[in-house]
């Protein structure tokens, strides 16, 4: 994964940039599964290497395919990014460690959600039972923005009719 | 506290920097929107590489498993990535608009068209 | 137009299952892996990959604009309407308890709409913003 961002890094052909994209989201949804998030493995596959493909050639072909030569050597951004790295770098040194039963991700109230999930709601996918049960707010208030992001394109990109070219 | 148990960290942190200086370095439009989705996945893996438990299983309530990787984060990181699709297509869209607008998706020519108008019109 | 018969064909073949794996995601969604949002965007791209093999204006007679706007409005009314249903019922807004005799199969209900609410918004969406990338005329072309 890490060839094929700086791959994305580097390259300067925007179709070969949209296609190391997908490469990249299907080498994530992989790796997602094999740290057991299916659901999440599934959504990133299907959003990340599909749609996100499709809409992305799709303004490569209304835009343009070739990025300009940077102009300025980009040494500070450079320096930023590895700064910032190095930053976090030290952070999660205090996170806890790889696969740690002990840590405080797995206390508190998730507990209750593997344990009492099936018994109150009647469904077996723990997932699907926190998004539309447990925390059935916040997908409301995800399926708002996605109906506001729909309307956000149609209002952008409508043609007027008076133009003699809507569709 | 070897290397390994924080491996992910690591890989996390990598891509984050590679999405970062997509951002901040490169001026073509669709480039930094394609870094800002770089920089969302590591995201996504920030979250999910803790929940996983060695041993475990996905977090599908049956008989036969006894010990399940956490549920919490695949539950907010769903939310993450169709959110992230949503910023994408509303980038894009305004992109496409910049470009019939500007005629080009370079940063620095888009700047140098607006200083020009400013000077020349005094706010366009 | 000979090399685009493969596409052709292959796209008759694979396209129904494609939608047919989208209802079985959204319905198995409670038992595997899965749910509204994977099944909402897979019967987006299986219409999508109907519109770049057969045409825009073929697609849009398959599926309308109106259709698709549609859609988009319509799933998130559903999702408000189960929440809406709780209150009617007596319960809290978004309770699942309430909508049936048995909390369980309240629950069961619930979720079911929820799901399909989530699911018509997305491919709705989807769709629909695919629609207006593929649908505006490059202006490159004029040039």
């Amino acid at each position: 994964m890490v060839a094929a961002v700086a791959a994305i890094v580097v390259q300067r052909n925007l179709f070969a940039v949209v296609v190391l994209g997908g490469v990249y989201s299907f080498l994530m949804a992989s790796v997602l599964i094999a740290l057991d998030a299916v659901d999440v493995a599934m959504t990133e596959a299907s959003v990340g290497a599909g749609i996100s493909t499709a809409l992305l050639l799709g303004a490569l072909y209304l835009c343009g395919a070739e990025e300009a030569q940077p102009i300025r050597r980009p040494w500070l951004p450079l320096l930023v990014s590895l700064v910032t790295g190095g930053v976090l770098v030290y952070g999660t040194l205090g996170l806890p460690a790889f696969s740690d039963p002990q840590a405080p991700i797995h206390r508190h109230v998730v507990p209750r959600y593997v344990n009492d999930a099936e018994r109150e709601t009647g469904v077996p996918n723990v997932v699907t039972a926190v998004l539309a049960s447990y925390r059935g707010y916040d997908t409301l208030g995800e399926t708002t923005v996605v109906f506001t992001a729909g309307i956000g394109v149609i209002a952008l990109l409508r043609r007027r009719r008076r133009k003699g070219e809507g569709q | 506290m070897s290397f390994w148990s924080h491996f992910s960290y690591a890989v996390t942190i990598a891509l984050l920097i590679a999405g970062l200086y997509v951002v901040i370095a490169r001026g073509n439009l669709i480039k930094k929107l394609i870094g800002l989705s770089i920089f969302q996945t590591s995201v996504y893996l920030l979250y999910i590489a803790p929940g996983k438990l060695i041993g475990g299983t996905a977090p599908i309530v049956d008989g036969k498993h006894a010990v399940y990787s956490n549920p919490l984060p695949h539950v907010l990181i769903l939310t993450a990535i169709v959110v992230g699709i949503a910023t994408l297509a509303l980038g894009l869209a305004l992109v496409v608009r910049i470009r019939e607008a500007y005629e080009t998706i370079e940063e620095d020519e888009i700047l140098d068209a607006d200083r020009a108008a400013d000077r020349d019109g005094h706010g366009a | 137009m000979r090399h685009y018969l493969v596409l052709r064909v292959i796209a008759k073949l694979v396209i129904p299952f494609m939608l047919l794996f989208a209802l079985y995601v959204q319905f198995h969604g409670d038992f595997g892996p899965g749910g509204g949002f994977q099944a909402g965007v897979i019967a987006a791209a299986a219409m999508i990959f109907y519109a770049i093999v057969f045409g825009l204006p073929t697609a849009r007679k398959v599926v309308p604009d109106r259709v698709a706007e549609t859609m988009v409005a319509l799933g998130v009314l559903v999702y408000a309407g189960v929440g809406l249903a709780g209150l009617v019922l007596g319960g809290n807004y978004l309770d699942y308890f309430v909508l049936d005799h048995d909390p369980v199969h309240g629950q069961h209900r619930g979720i079911f709409w929820v799901e399909a609410g989530v699911a018509i918004t997305v491919s709705g969406v989807m769709l629909k913003i695919f629609y207006m990338f593929a649908g505006r005329r490059s202006s490159r072309d004029d040039e």
